[in-house]
């Protein structure tokens, strides 16, 4: 499979790593949560079946994490984009 | 006599190149461009094999690939299992046996090389018949780079077994023109005797070159044996042709069963007639041109038996020409003979019973029970298969990637549509890549309108017995085992094939599947299109791991990293432990010494005089920029933007969940650049978790990494003679401790050599450790060597680093702990920062179950007996007798060695709620047997940390 890494282009699945869902961002103060909304941030996750938004990182070249739009019925990557970007497609 | 079944003058075998070779211990002679089965063939030799199961002799039944039991074990030049006869060509030195079944794996190494080659192909090609020839062609003519694959050792296809002319020239005439043309394009690469055999997703196709195995003992040494194409193709087009199927009928596994096509390649390619006397049996067009040629050959054909109820004119005539008595509606219901046939059984086949039996005599019997379109890559890419009742076949469908079908692949019948689509989907391919294209024109051949076969997929059998219909030769599996499969309420061929082994022999039921399907659709009354076929999965064709492979085997299997001393170290005769890829030394036994002894040597000299060790390997990460403190607050538990220029701190970082992740050391060399120091296993891995939280979460901070490692050798001088040594080398660097304390470093000159030296000690011992420029390793090593010399400076592994660093209750993260550890379970609560609002990990310490009292903590033990080293992984539980399992269990030791500090043996274990057991007796259970050993603090040595000095 191709995965398009928006700082080097398509290049073999083989060169990247998988990083779990995307947009998880790490709180602005833990201290200030609860202990089940830290679980929730360190163990839950989505699962969906269908288009998932997840971070990518292009391990053996750039190095680079970014973020891919995967349908994970198909596993086809509808959209790949640079960290801190919002998905270009839902 | 030799080659008495060869004709005269036919086949494209050279007849100047003759070649002996030996089958079951017998010589034979075969000739360049046969395969060991038509050279087997040729000399008469019909039986190559025994059913897996049945032990029945078997035969050969195909002509390449699709072959189910002419199973050989080729014995010389080298031994490989579980080939095919019909795969095999005839090679120099070829010495080969038959098989039932089971092949058996060489205990020689394999000297041959085998190597990988990546490619990009505007146009890929599979299969080099005339559709592909032509797809090729028109592909090559547009100004495409095209790659065309053909699994024979010449291109051709059919066309090599075939007569009709073409462009009224025999056919090979036409292959050779264009090849030749081929051959004359810049950008076009044709590869004979490569099998593409897996397509995965974005036109990634896989193949194996056999570059040498048909030269056998005569292959040159220096070429690859084998090599994997790996092939990123723009387009791809499959003119993967069709493979024959039999009819499930009674002893149609007798040697002298043989499919018609493959006969008639025998015939023509091969110049082999398959007998003396041939009966056919059909169910289509296909086999009627087999028997006119062997007709024509000179072999009487008794009868061809024609399953189809009315037989197509122009086909009949042609019979009647060559004295061939055609029975329509009439089948083969069976054969007689002791190894081959020597009858067939014929009948009428009338509403689905067997009427007016007749026995002819025949050594014989061509089957077609008509043709599967090759869809192994199509479904491969993700194709969709439909059922074609015209044909009795499945057929592609829907494509999901760039790819195109032509030929007999998809379904096409004579040699005209073959052509045409060739041409055809050539042109299409070349255009999706953005090339004009004009479809090469189609030679002049004989149009032919075939009629439409039938689905005779099992002849009835009037007994009832179908114990010997046999539908996959390789698994000997017949109609009767799917009879119990369907009997026992199973309806899904891939549970059928599950529940048979139909289908999962070593040709993954090439010649079986399809029928498999046909026969659980007669028995179940339903269409084959209701069930489908079992999933097609790469490899197309059996591929042997040394391809797969390549040359990442032996040394380069995995890369092997030595630090820039290794070949001291060797000369030393230093034994080595795997640290993941880097070779460490592990201990330096002297003469007579075993390991205990030499580390124990060491120990002592580390800790009464004075030790080096290389620990180049250690993990180095440079850190620069203006946010370079904060970014190291918020990673490590430990606070680092107070550490003052000049100075060294211990670091630990842990998971955002609160488990130890990794410990080390952090230089601060100026205000924003640091140097951090990993364990040997972890240093990609904080490379990339750091990188992590940098891009993903803190982007905005300016911080930059990069991996040091290779660029510092770090040389561990150890004991309380160590500033002794140094001292010898450093020239005016102050040693003392008010000058130089402990966790500071220091730039100097060591002997001429630039070095930065560092007072850290992982020993309790008065250390220093020196870093210099990879390349002067060797100089500052032997330097200190001399230095020391008439201290005894001893150099030391691994193990006597372990020793030494457990005696002090250092824990080595991933050894002491296990991704389920935190900082106070370990006892390192000093090194958690209560000062920082945060960083990683911190939330995770308050959360109830790190919180709680009696989790497992890192404690010291005493076995009672001092001789007794408990194994490191032994389980901990509370008493002397063990209770009824479940057992609870306390933990476990994670560190064991002897102390010559100690006199005695002694561990470190995790413990549930070690510290409060501190002083307590608690057992490890040793060979099934509690032993008793006493819960410590874990540090064993020094406690006052008095040594550190020196
Ligand atoms: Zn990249």
């Amino acid at each position: 499979m191709l995965i398009e890494c928006p700082w080097c282009g398509p290049r073999d699945e083989t060169e990247f790593h998988y990083g779990g869902q995307a947009h998880v961002s790490y709180p602005d103060d833990p201290s200030v949560l609860t202990d089940e909304q830290w679980a929730r941030y360190l163990f839950y996750r989505d699962n969906p079946q269908g288009r998932f938004a997840e971070r990518w990182c292009h391990g053996s070249a750039c190095r680079r994490w970014f973020n891919a739009v995967r349908d994970t019925r198909t596993h086809q990557i509808v959209a790949t984009y640079r960290t801190g970007e919002s998905a270009p497609v839902t | 006599m030799d080659n008495e079944f060869r004709l005269a003058n036919a086949g494209r075998i050279d007849r100047d190149r003759p070649i002996p070779f030996v089958f079951d211990g017998t010589e034979y002679l075969g000739y360049a461009g046969d395969t060991l089965a038509s050279a087997l063939l040729a000399n008469g030799v019909h039986q190559v094999s025994r059913g897996v199961h049945s032990c029945r002799p078997r035969g050969i039944l195909a002509s390449g690939v699709t072959e189910p039991c002419a199973l050989v074990q080729v014995e010389e030049p080298f031994d490989e299992p579980t080939l095919a006869a019909t795969t095999v060509e005839v090679c120099a030195g070829l010495r080969a046996r038959g098989l039932s079944g089971k092949g058996a794996l060489t205990s020689r190494p394999d000297p041959a090389r085998y190597d990988t080659m990546y490619a990009h192909a505007d146009v890929l090609v599979v299969g080099g018949g005339p559709t592909g020839l032509l797809a090729a062609l028109t592909a090559a003519r547009a100004g495409a780079r095209v790659m065309l694959l053909d699994d024979q050792s010449e291109l051709g296809g059919d066309l090599l077994a075939e007569t009709a002319p073409l462009e009224g020239r025999p056919p090979i005439a036409w292959v050779s023109g264009v090849c030749a043309e081929l051959a004359g394009c810049q950008d076009v690469t044709v590869l004979p005797r490569t099998t593409a055999f897996g397509y995965y997703d974005d036109n990634y196709v896989v193949a194996c070159e056999r570059r040498t195995d048909h030269l056998g003992t005569a292959a040159p040494e220096r070429t690859s044996r084998q090599r994997m194409w790996c092939i990123r193709a723009r387009a791809v087009v499959l003119a993967t042709g069709a493979h024959e199927r039999s009819v499930a009928f009674s002893d149609n596994d007798r040697p002298g069963v043989m499919l018609a096509a493959a006969a008639r390649t025998y015939l023509h390619r091969y110049g082999v007639l398959p007998g003396r006397r041939v009966v056919v049996f059909t169910t289509n067009d296909g086999a009627y041109q087999a028997a006119i040629d062997l007709a024509g050959a000179g072999v009487p054909v008794t009868a061809l038996a024609d399953a189809r109820p009315e037989v197509p004119d122009d086909l009949a005539k042609a019979c009647a020409a060559a004295d061939i008595e055609v029975l329509a509606g009439h089948v083969v219901a069976g054969t007689r003979g002791d190894a081959r046939i020597s009858g067939a059984c014929l009948a009428e086949l009338r509403d689905g019973r067997l009427q007016g039996h007749r026995e002819v005599d025949c050594d014989t019997v061509l089957v077609s029970g008509g043709w599967n379109p090759a869809v192994h890559l199509f479904s491969q890419a993700g194709g969709g298969l439909r059922y074609d009742s015209q044909l009795a076949a499945f057929v592609p469908a829907r494509a999901r990637q760039r790819v195109f079908v032509g030929g007999a692949a998809r379904g096409a019948v004579t040699l005209a549509d073959c052509l045409a689509d060739g041409a055809r989907i050539g042109a299409q391919a070349s255009r999706t890549v953005g090339l004009s294209a004009d479809a090469a024109p189609m030679p002049a051949v004989l149009q032919r309108t075939p009629t439409p076969s039938t689905a005779l997929w099992l002849v009835p059998d009037p007994s009832g017995d179908y114990r010997r219909h046999y539908v996959d030769l390789a698994r000997d599996a017949t109609v009767a085992d799917i009879v119990r499969a369907t009997d026992a309420g199973l309806r899904s061929v891939e549970h059928v094939k599950r529940y048979t082994t139909v289908g999962t022999g070593h040709e993954q039921g090439k010649t079986s599947g399809v029928l498999a399907t046909g026969v659980v659709a007669t028995i179940l009354g339903v269409d084959p299109a209701e069930l489908g076929t079992t999933t097609f999965r790469p490899p197309y064709t059996p591929v042997t791991f040394a391809a797969l492979a390549g040359t990442d085997r032996g040394a380069l299997h995995d890369p092997v990293r030595v630090t820039a001393l290794h070949d001291w170290h060797v000369a030393a005769g230093a034994m080595f432990e795997n640290v993941g890829q880097w070779k460490r030394p592990w201990y330096y036994p002297r003469p007579g010494e075993d390991m205990a002894a030499a580390v124990w040597r060491e120990c002592v000299a580390a800790r009464r005089s004075v030790a080096m060790m290389d620990a180049s390997t250690l993990g180095k990460i440079d850190v620069q920029g203006r946010d370079a403190a904060e970014f190291l607050d918020r990673v490590y538990t430990t606070m680092m933007s107070t550490l003052r220029v000049g100075r060294i701190r211990y670091g630990l970082m842990c998971r955002a969940d609160g488990m130890v992740f990794d410990d080390g050391t952090v230089i601060r060399l100026a205000d924003n650049h640091f140097l951090l120091t990993t364990t040997t296993g972890n240093a990609a891995a904080v490379l990339d978790w750091l990188e992590e939280w940098l891009q993903t979460e803190w982007p905005h901070l300016r911080v930059y990494l990069t991996s040091v490692t290779e660029h510092w050798s770090t040389v561990a001088l150890v004991g309380p003679r160590s500033r002794t040594v140094l001292r010898r080398l450093a020239g005016d660097l102050a040693l003392d401790n008010a000058s130089f304390p402990f966790m500071a470093w220091r730039d100097a000159t060591l002997a001429g050599t630039t070095a930065r030296v560092c007072r850290i000690s992982f020993s309790g011992e008065l250390a220093f450790e020196i870093n210099v420029p990879w390349r002067h390793a060797q100089r500052i090593w032997t330097e200190l060597c001399d230095a020391g010399a008439d201290l005894g400076i001893t150099p030391y592994g691994t193990e006597t680093m372990h020793v030494l660093r457990a005696e002090k209750g250092y824990p080595i993260i991933g050894q002491d702990t296990d991704g389920t550890v935190t900082p106070q379970d370990l006892g390192l609560d000093w090194a958690v920062s209560k000062k920082k609002r945060d960083f990683i990990g911190k939330r995770s310490f308050s959360r109830p179950d790190t919180a709680r009292g009696d989790r497992k903590h890192l404690v010291g033990l005493l076995p009672v007996d001092p001789d007794l080293l408990l194994p490191e992984g032994c389980q901990l539980v509370a008493d002397a007798e063990l209770p009824a399992p479940p057992v609870p269990m306390l933990g476990h030791v994670t560190s064991s060695y002897r102390s010559p500090a100690l006199g005695r043996t002694f561990a470190l274990a995790l413990v549930e709620a070690g510290r409060h057991r501190v002083g307590r007796r608690i057992h490890a259970v040793v060979d099934d047997r509690p032993v008793p050993v006493i819960v410590t603090d874990p540090v064993f040595y020094d406690k006052e940390g008095a040594r550190r000095d020196g």
